[in-house]
């Protein structure tokens, strides 16, 4: 059984003639100590669709309309409110993008993991026990770290501590929400390190959300693609990264800057994503697709598996 | 920060009030009523206290020559309960005579010493606004967490029941409030029905305050990273949300204390608040009243002096406190 399973995961915003859907379909599923990517353009409903598996996003103003979010067998949209308690932090925990904002600025650090400690394991919340995580995320000094309020911290140590919040908990995923794009290069490359060695100690799955595809060569053992609230392609990371197949995918691929060549400007995809509600008919692509045919306008594509464990949602994969 | 200096002393002042007055507040002396200030003259290293005996008209009083006491300090006295529980009868300074009073704020119609009872009334006008603040604040705190941060219909009743508090005129909320409570209480109930009456007044203003900064608060990452810890709301609200208002509240709280200490002022003024013989400033204001005794015995506008001096310092504190949290203005 795999830790987590979304299957035809549809969220709404709003209700009714209002309801604008920003998850449309979505499935994809990670299993124990794996690492998959989410990685898509701002907006393309990312982190709506990481903050669902905690059940994180606040209904109203969204609606599940479709699906179910098994995470260890149990779907968590069903979940009572004492048994979504135990499962955020429990079993799936979150680091978000900003690490200044995500610690309370007026309680020192130690007191936050601590808090952690005492909601999952109770027995643990000491200071020995903050002290060891803190060392496991590599902070120095951490006997005198945990007496500092987060300002006193710079971004990376910042980062480190969230993380040790969310590890506090022995989670068994770890939803990682661009983790790193607050932070500089170097700092981007310590996190990103210790992520995938804590990984490999600890065992747990991470759900990484980027859209830097360099990350995703390094971490990931899967990755997702996402377009406008549904998935475009679903692959193992090495595989997409050497053959992308849709046609979004490739352009994706396209723009990132190479070290080598001669060329003047940048590829760039034409055009903007539709702004949610204002999907076009058919696929959604289409409009800025190189490859697009009438028919693209017409029915919205099936995600199809095209090879062992490689699901394209573009019916003209081959074309190009 | 002169303010919180004043005011430091102000509550050392009524905390020991017992200690320092040289009589109690219920000390009648009716032979001496309206007795001018007594003030203690410079004799080589005593201060001596003169004495003077009632004249011949009502209310008048002449220098006896010659007859003086020494001023003794820690002399021994009447009884009172320092900080009230422990017994004690060493006050700070008197004559040790009954006969030979020494009334440095004069005494009022019944020939109390006013400044005793300036002290005493300290303990009770002092305590109202720390306590009231306390009551109204915590309150409005857990109220307006509540309503900003779980909204929808919970914050539209919370919000429609604060106007309707905040829109009837306190003075007539205050009074007919007290008409709830029956007309004949012991003092330290009338003390505890001041304290809610004020309270329940008080709270709505601050619940809207922090129902607006808990609408912001909620919407911030670290509520959400909370939640993903699987912390409950009310814990996230008083955790998490809450601390991050103190910063307003105290200062809030510093300038509202203010309103506290007038309010129990106005109902013990009108006669509905503390009752004589207990001594507070409102009812001792109350025997001010009249433009004759002003005229006569101006020494019994003590208290307004001392709710002056106090409301100012509270402001300045305020004020001072306002300007050291908030780092954005220079």
């Amino acid at each position: 059984m795999n830790l987590l399973e979304i299957k035809n995961l549809k969220m709404d915003f709003g209700k009714n003639a209002g309801a604008l859907r920003a998850i449309d379909d979505v499935s994809f599923t990670i299993g124990a100590g794996e690492t998959v990517c989410l990685v898509g353009e701002s907006g393309c409903g990312k982190t709506v669709t990481a903050l669902s598996i905690g059940k994180l996003v606040p209904t109203p103003p969204a609606h599940y309309v479709g699906g179910e979010i098994l995470l260890n067998g149990q779907d968590v949209l069903q979940m009572s409110n004492d048994q979504l308690r135990n499962i955020r932090g429990g079993v799936v925990s979150y680091v978000f993008q900003e690490p200044g904002a995500s610690l309370n600025p007026v309680f020192r650090v130690g007191n936050q993991i601590r808090e952690s400690l005492k909601l999952h394991r109770p027995e643990k919340a000491n200071n020995e026990e903050i002290i060891r995580l803190l060392k496991l995320v590599g902070i120095p000094a951490p006997e005198s770290r945990i007496r500092n309020y987060p300002f006193e911290l710079s971004g990376g140590m910042q980062q480190r501590v969230m993380i040790a919040m969310a590890l506090a908990s022995e989670p068994k995923l770890l939803v990682a929400d661009e983790p790193t794009t607050a932070l500089d290069v170097t700092i981007q490359a310590q996190i990103l390190e210790l992520l995938s060695e804590l990984k490999q100690r600890l065992g747990m799955a991470i759900l990484l959300i980027t859209h830097n595809l360099g990350i995703v060569g390094d971490m990931a053992d899967r990755v997702a693609v996402m377009y406008a609230g549904q998935i475009a392609e679903l692959a193992p990371a090495q595989e997409l990264l050497r053959r992308p197949l849709h046609p979004y995918t490739k352009a994706l691929m396209a723009s990132v800057p190479k070290l080598r060549g001669d060329a003047d400007r940048l590829s760039a995809i034409p055009g903007n994503v539709p702004r949610i509600g204002n999907f076009p008919p058919g696929c959604r692509f289409a409009p800025r697709c190189v490859i697009a045919r009438p028919e693209c306008s017409k029915e919205i594509p099936r995600l199809i598996e095209v090879e062992a464990g490689r699901w394209v949602r573009c019916p003209f994969w081959q074309a190009s | 920060m002169a303010g919180g200096g004043i005011l430091i002393v102000l509550y050392l002042i009524a905390l020991f009030a017992g200690f320092i007055a040289p009589y109690r507040f219920d000390d009648l002396n009716t032979d001496y009523s309206f007795h001018p200030p007594i003030w203690p003259k410079l004799q080589g290293f005593h201060f001596v206290v003169p004495r003077y005996e009632p004249g011949s008209g009502t209310f008048v009083y002449r220098l006896v020559p010659n007859d003086t006491k020494p001023l003794h300090f820690f002399v021994h006295g009447d009884n009172y309960k320092l900080f009230g529980f422990i017994p004690a009868t060493i006050h700070l300074f008197g004559t040790g005579d009954p006969h030979h009073p020494v009334y440095l704020l004069g005494t009022d119609q019944f020939g109390r010493d006013v400044l005793s009872r300036l002290l005493y009334g300290s303990e009770i006008s002092l305590s109202i606004g720390i306590i009231g603040i306390l009551l109204s604040f915590t309150f409005g705190m857990i109220i307006g967490g509540i309503s900003g941060y779980f909204s929808g219909w919970t914050d539209t009743i919370i919000m429609r029941l604060c106007e309707l508090i905040m829109s009837i005129p306190a003075l007539y909320l205050i009074i007919s409030l007290r008409n709830t409570f029956p007309p004949s209480m012991s003092s330290t109930q009338v003390y505890a029905m001041i304290i809610i009456i004020l309270s329940f007044i008080g709270w709505a203003g601050m619940a809207r305050v922090i129902r607006g900064m808990t609408l912001s608060l909620r919407e911030q990452q670290f509520v959400l990273a909370a939640r993903s810890l699987g912390q409950s709301h009310l814990k996230i609200i008083v955790r998490h949300i809450l601390p991050n208002t103190f910063s307003y509240v105290i200062v809030a709280a510093t300038l509202s204390v203010p309103y506290y200490i007038l309010g129990e002022v106005v109902l013990s003024f009108l006669g509905v608040g503390i009752q004589e013989p207990n001594a507070s400033w409102g009812n001792m204001l109350t025997a001010a009243q009249n433009t004759e005794y002003l005229q006569n015995y101006p020494w019994l506008l003590a208290p307004g002096a001392a709710i002056f001096i106090t409301v100012l310092a509270f402001n300045f504190l305020g004020d001072g406190l306002r300007d050291a949290a908030d780092t954005k203005s220079l």
